[in-house]
């Protein structure tokens, strides 16, 4: 009967609503709530247990690190719940001043406490957490967290008073600051996460809208599963004066093409991503709205060593330099993206040596002299990759292009996410496609991970010359020689070249006009207390 | 003195024979007849031939993608440049395929089960009814998309096997393998309808004299069952059965528009609507051709079928 | 009627018991394990995640927990695909969302079918007739996934009123449920259309006529009831329809229901999830099913004493 009571007045609201013509976004501009597609549904809020770039858009908005990324240059850093950092001579310690007006959402005063906390909470043995090796520049965390060491005391951070926090590191890292900007090092409120549980219990509900605090421009409002997450102004942010937006609304639209429609309809301010066959029709459409920048990442093909004839480096260049992928990048990519001679992406003052590039007559050679002239005998191999509709082209890509170039069949394997990921875990797998999105700007965080051990290798491959590389710029002070070698190490890497490297990621999507204070960004980390929305006149 | 016998006698007709010459008069069921038979010819032996004429549905040409038709791609080509049409008529072999194959699956076992559910009658036939009816009120693509996901690894390992140890050929397996577990699934379920309309004719055909005269000559239970009944309830079978032709067709589309039916490399046309979607503002035939040759397959199925009702049985309510 | 009223009952809840069983085993039956993510779990802490979600005993421990759970507490479990979720929370954001869509959807279909039956019968082989028929073959074989991308291009795109995806205004449902409901449109049409012939062909009928009583008294009075009969008894699988139907539509234009949690907690092999929404539907349909029984029965006397 209520349903029945309920429909007149759907009715009513439908007839009112009608006779509002504006679109979402411009009420949407009115409000000041920015509204992004922000692609799949989190999963999770708290920042030591989820390791996606999805989470990470929202935990950005809700937290705040030590430095905060600078709207427009990439490598700065701005004082953040820090107002200011030093380190000693050989950056091996680090002194943060913390913000003495910093607060929790609740009014609670943000304190160095709260960082020992957090990093002791990342690093606790029996949290599982995704990304705990972030911390491991912190000395004695990587002891600890691998439970060698059961005293959370012997991790190298400590509150000397309530604003002053102590870091010491492993070795020297003059930039530790870019590397405070990631969420693995935001504090979380010790307050709140032991009103729910203890230090190391997972799931709680403290992440829940009512009962989570945050330090950063925005606190959390509501979240509709499936449905979108609302955030809306933290009034006790210290620089809430400079932040514009009264809130924000991500959408979690899996089907990046329903995205860009739902962005067509003018339903969103910006998108999460851009489908390949969409960026000719936004150059033709609304070339005002596409933005096509450059992201710090790297596609690449991970080849199980352990399978024969992967064990084999000239097999694995072969398929390699067997792959067209300025063609790839041309024909089925179209955004934009780099051909990757090398593992790490240009930035900075990095020189990675380049190694790759598409030699077809070269990558024969190759497959001769490894005793498979002309794909003879070459046996079918099997190329992992993810379900979405663009890993299917670019696989298809691949298969087409290692059967024109070499003559060898390979069979792609399409799998639903989870156990995509899986089959890698156990290296249970031939080929398999995959992608890195860089952590912080500096090389290691493309190069560790291809460390014996690494959770984040699964190649089988490892090599004690690369170690001993890594570990000797880990203990190295001065800049120019600490890149200098870590671009040999590099090159040991490529010579090997376990891993096979397909393209740099570049970043394609739709930003309306009137969103303002948003710039490229290398690592796409937007801090979202500069961003304004400014309609003019002119808005279609 | 007799009257003179009249010399423009009727022609004897039999049922079959009024039955046909009633479709034949219902115009849009020989609209439907007519289309089901060129579409079948189009994928199963159009597609072949395309085949044959070195027209490959999985050679990508990157650089010819979306190209509308032409003289070599008499639909274009699609997101990867392969040719559209190709594309579009294997997709159609593959969810005629697996229509028909589920089709005859489920009528068989529905004929069997419902056969002796009827012909035996009492308590077994009541029984093997309930246990029909409780199936029947499990909600059928649920439990489809299920039973799909339990069959399906044990299938492919199967293949496996096949591949590896006894070397047959492995694309044909694969095709198999890809496609087994929805029919198995469906098929699986979908036999319950057809066992309750057999059962039901079943038991009133048995209680006939016929039979008992049949038994009496010590003609075999089996031999009865299948020799005399079920032949004399053919019109419904195959009223029945053109009609869940074009249900089984929705059902594949619908799952592998979900992700849950066919996968990728195959295309079944579920497959191909599903991402024909992506390109709708882009390239709006993508979605457009599959989906008009799935409709106008419907539609024929289900004309015919009307028209089959119509002239085997007129009485019958609609649906 | 009793009788009839507690032995349906009986048999819904041994159906819905079954189908919950049936997923209980499937899902388990299904290689790979639901634990999975972007960066790599320390194999030491597997263990203890699986143990904090009580997927660590044998099936039959497992099956005797979740139920006690589920009818001593109404605890479903937590979702392990949407790590720190419970399975409660999910459902009672999403339910009431597909409840809306489903009734609004069914809404539109009779609104749109019974009258189209109705008057194609009244107007036999007319152009009438032809249309509306060609309109109903038209819903059954334009399945939703074709239509509502069709909707989304040629309507929503071209309106300001229409989104094309989302649950933000109360307009949004319109598409989705146009969508949803266009296919049971058609099946109610035929069926009415099929039931009215019936009834208008019976001798009464003729009678009234010849006495002069107005058509629309005589559709009021004698007609519409048992012509509906067919309807209503379609009621039940058409309900089902619209369920599994709302899979695909809460998909195209991402309304935040069940259906499109029962599709991920299949692909990622969400157990508590999947069961719980399994019971759910087992039973909604089910007691849809079970009503239309029994209003079936209350409608038509000759079907109470048939068992």
């Amino acid at each position: 009967m209520r349903i029945a009571k309920a429909l007149p007045t759907l009715l009513f609201a439908l007839l009112i609503g009608s006779c509002d013509n504006r679109s979402s976004v411009e009420q949407a501009n009115e409000e000041g709530i920015f509204v992004v597609g922000n692609s799949n549904e989190p999963k999770g809020l708290d920042p030591h247990l989820v390791s996606g770039v999805l989470e990470s858009n929202i935990i950005g908005a809700l937290f705040e690190g030590l430095a905060v990324q600078d709207p427009i240059k990439d490598g700065d850093a701005l004082p953040g719940a820090a107002t200011s950092w030093s380190a000693n001579e050989d950056f091996t310690v680090w002194t943060f001043k913390l913000q003495p007006e910093g607060k929790w959402s609740d009014g609670v005063p943000v304190t160095a406490h709260d960082f020992v906390f957090s990093y002791q909470r990342l690093l606790h043995p029996e949290l599982p957490a995704k990304y705990s090796e972030m911390l491991y520049f912190i000395k004695g965390a990587e002891d600890y967290n691998k439970g060698k060491n059961p005293d959370p005391n012997s991790i190298g951070a400590r509150a000397i008073d309530d604003h002053t926090l102590e870091i010491t590191l492993r070795g020297p890292i003059p930039f530790l600051p870019e590397i405070t900007k990631h969420y693995t090092w935001y504090p979380v409120p010790r307050h709140k996460v032991l009103e729910f549980g203890e230090i190391a219990t997972p799931f709680t509900d403290w992440t829940d809208p009512g009962n989570m605090v945050s330090n950063g421009p925005f606190q959390l409002k509501s979240w509709r599963l499936t449905h979108h997450i609302e955030v809306e102004r933290n009034p006790y942010y210290w620089d809430a004066k400079t932040v514009s937006l009264n809130g924000i609304r991500f959408l979690p639209i899996g089907n990046p093409y329903t995205e860009s429609r739902m962005f067509l309809d003018g339903q969103l301010h910006m998108t999460y991503t851009l489908p390949p066959e969409m960026i000719p029709y936004a150059q033709e459409h609304i070339p005002n709205m596409l933005r096509q920048e450059a992201y710090v990442g790297v596609r690449f093909i991970r080849c199980n060593t352990l399978r024969k004839p992967l064990d084999s480096p000239l097999v694995r260049r072969a398929l390699a330099i067997a792959i067209d992928q300025a063609s790839l990048i041309d024909n089925v990519l179209q955004g934009g993206q780099l051909p990757a001679t090398g593992i790490t992406p240009p930035f900075g003052d990095y020189k990675p040596p380049a190694v790759v590039t598409y030699n077809p007559e070269e990558a024969r050679q190759l497959l001769a002299k490894a005793g498979f002239p002309d794909g003879k005998g070459f046996p079918e191999l099997k190329l992992l990759t993810n379900d979405k509709d663009s890993a299917r082209r670019n696989a298809e890509a691949f298969q087409a292009m290692w059967k024109d170039n070499l003559n060898i069949n390979v069979r792609i394997e399409q799998r639903e996410w989870t156990t995509y990921l899986e089959l890698q875990y156990t290296s249970d797998y031939d080929l398999a496609d995959n992608g890195w999105i860089g952590d912080y700007l500096d090389p290691t965080t493309f190069l560790e991970m291809w460390s014996e051990g690494n959770g984040n290798n699964n190649t089988n491959w490892s090599s004690k010359e690369y170690e001993a590389k890594l570990h000797l710029a880990e203990n190295t002070a001065d800049p120019a020689e600490r890149l200098r070698i870590l671009a040999e190490g590099e090159s040991i890497l490529l010579k090997d070249i376990p891993v096979i490297p397909i393209f740099w990621y570049t970043t394609n999507y739709l930003l309306r006009p009137e969103v303002k204070g948003w710039s490229p960004l290398l690592l796409n980390n937007h801090p979202l207390k500069f961003v304004r929305l400014e309609a003019t006149a002119e808005q279609p | 003195m007799s009257a003179p016998l009249p010399t423009n006698l009727e022609k004897g007709t039999s049922l079959w024979k009024d039955a046909w010459h009633r479709l034949f008069q219902n115009k849009l069921a020989v609209l439907g007849l007519f289309t089901v038979l060129f579409i079948f010819a189009a994928c199963f032996i159009g597609g072949p031939i395309m085949h044959w004429m070195d027209i490959d549905p999985n050679k990508q040409s990157l650089a010819d993608k979306f190209a509308g038709p032409s003289g070599d791609h008499l639909l274009g080509t699609d997101q990867l440049g392969r040719d559209f049409l190709v594309r579009i008529l294997d997709g159609g072999q593959i969810s005629l395929l697996i229509a028909l194959l589920a089709t005859l699956a489920t009528v068989t076992i529905g004929i069997i089960y419902g056969g002796i559910a009827g012909y035996v009658g009492g308590r077994l036939g009541n029984t093997m009814m309930r246990i029909v009816d409780g199936l029947l009120a499990m909600p059928f693509l649920i439990v489809v998309i299920l039973f799909r996901e339990i069959t399906k690894p044990r299938i492919e390992l199967i293949g496996q096997f096949l591949i590896d140890e006894w070397e047959w050929n492995r694309d044909l397996v694969l095709r198999f393998s890809n496609i087994l577990p929805l029919l198995v699934a469906i098929a699986a379920f979908g036999w319950l309808t057809m066992a309750r309309i057999v059962r039901t004719q079943t038991a009133s055909l048995a209680q006939q004299e016929f039979v008992e005269a049949a038994r009496s000559l010590g003609i075999s239970h089996t031999r009865i069952l299948f020799r005399h009944i079920v032949p004399n309830m053919l019109g419904p079978i195959i009223i029945y059965a053109t009609l869940t032709i074009p249900s089984f067709i929705l059902y594949e589309a619908t799952l592998s528009f979900l992700g849950l039916g066919i996968e990728p490399p195959n295309s079944s046309w579920g497959t191909l609507i599903k991402e024909g979607a992506n390109y709708l503002e882009t390239k709006t035939a993508m979605i457009l051709f599959p989906s008009i040759l799935f409709s106008l397959t419907l539609f024929a199925f289900n004309f015919l079928g009307d028209g089959l009702r119509d002239a085997l049985d007129p009485k019958a309510a609609k649906d | 009627m009793l009788r009839i009223v507690f032995h349906r009952l009986l048999q819904t809840i041994v159906v819905v018991f079954v189908l919950v069983s049936f997923t209980f085993v499937a899902v388990r039956l299904v290689p790979g394990n639901p634990f999975v993510s972007d960066k790599a779990l320390p194999e030491h802490l597997q263990e203890s995640v699986y143990k904090s979600f009580g997927l660590n005993g044998t099936w039959g421990e497992q099956y005797v927990i979740w139920w006690r759970n589920v009818l001593t507490k109404g605890d479903f479990g937590p979702s392990t695909s949407l790590f720190g979720r419970s399975v409660n929370e999910i459902i009672t954001q999403s339910f009431p969302t597909s409840l809306l869509l489903g009734l609004v959807a069914m809404t539109i279909a009779l609104l749109i079918g019974i009258p189209s039956g109705v008057l194609a019968a009244l107007r036999k082989n007319s152009m009438i007739d032809y249309g509306s028929m060609i309109f109903a073959m038209a819903g059954i074989c334009i399945p939703g996934f074709v239509l509502g991308p069709l909707l989304q291009l040629w309507v929503a795109r071209h309106s300001n009123f229409f989104n094309v995806a989302g649950w933000e205004s109360p307009a949004d449902i319109l598409l989705p449920a146009i969508t949803l409901g266009v296919g049971v449109a058609a099946y109610v049409a035929r069926l009415t259309r099929g039931g009215m012939l019936d009834i208008l062909s019976q001798d009464f009928i003729r009678t009234a006529r010849a006495k002069g009583v107005p058509t629309f008294t005589i559709l009021r009075r004698h007609a519409l009831r048992p012509a509906l009969l067919p309807t209503v008894t379609f009621l039940g699988p058409a309900f089902a329809a619209i369920i599994t139907g709302s899979f695909v539509v809460e998909t195209i234009f991402m309304v935040p229901g069940m259906g499109q949690h029962f599709v991920t907690a299949v692909t990622s092999q969400d157990y508590f999830l999947l069961q719980a929404i399994v019971l759910f539907y087992g039973l909604l349909i089910g007691g849809a099913n079970f009503l239309v029984d029994v209003a079936q029965a209350a409608m038509n006397p000759r079907l109470r004493d048939a068992n």
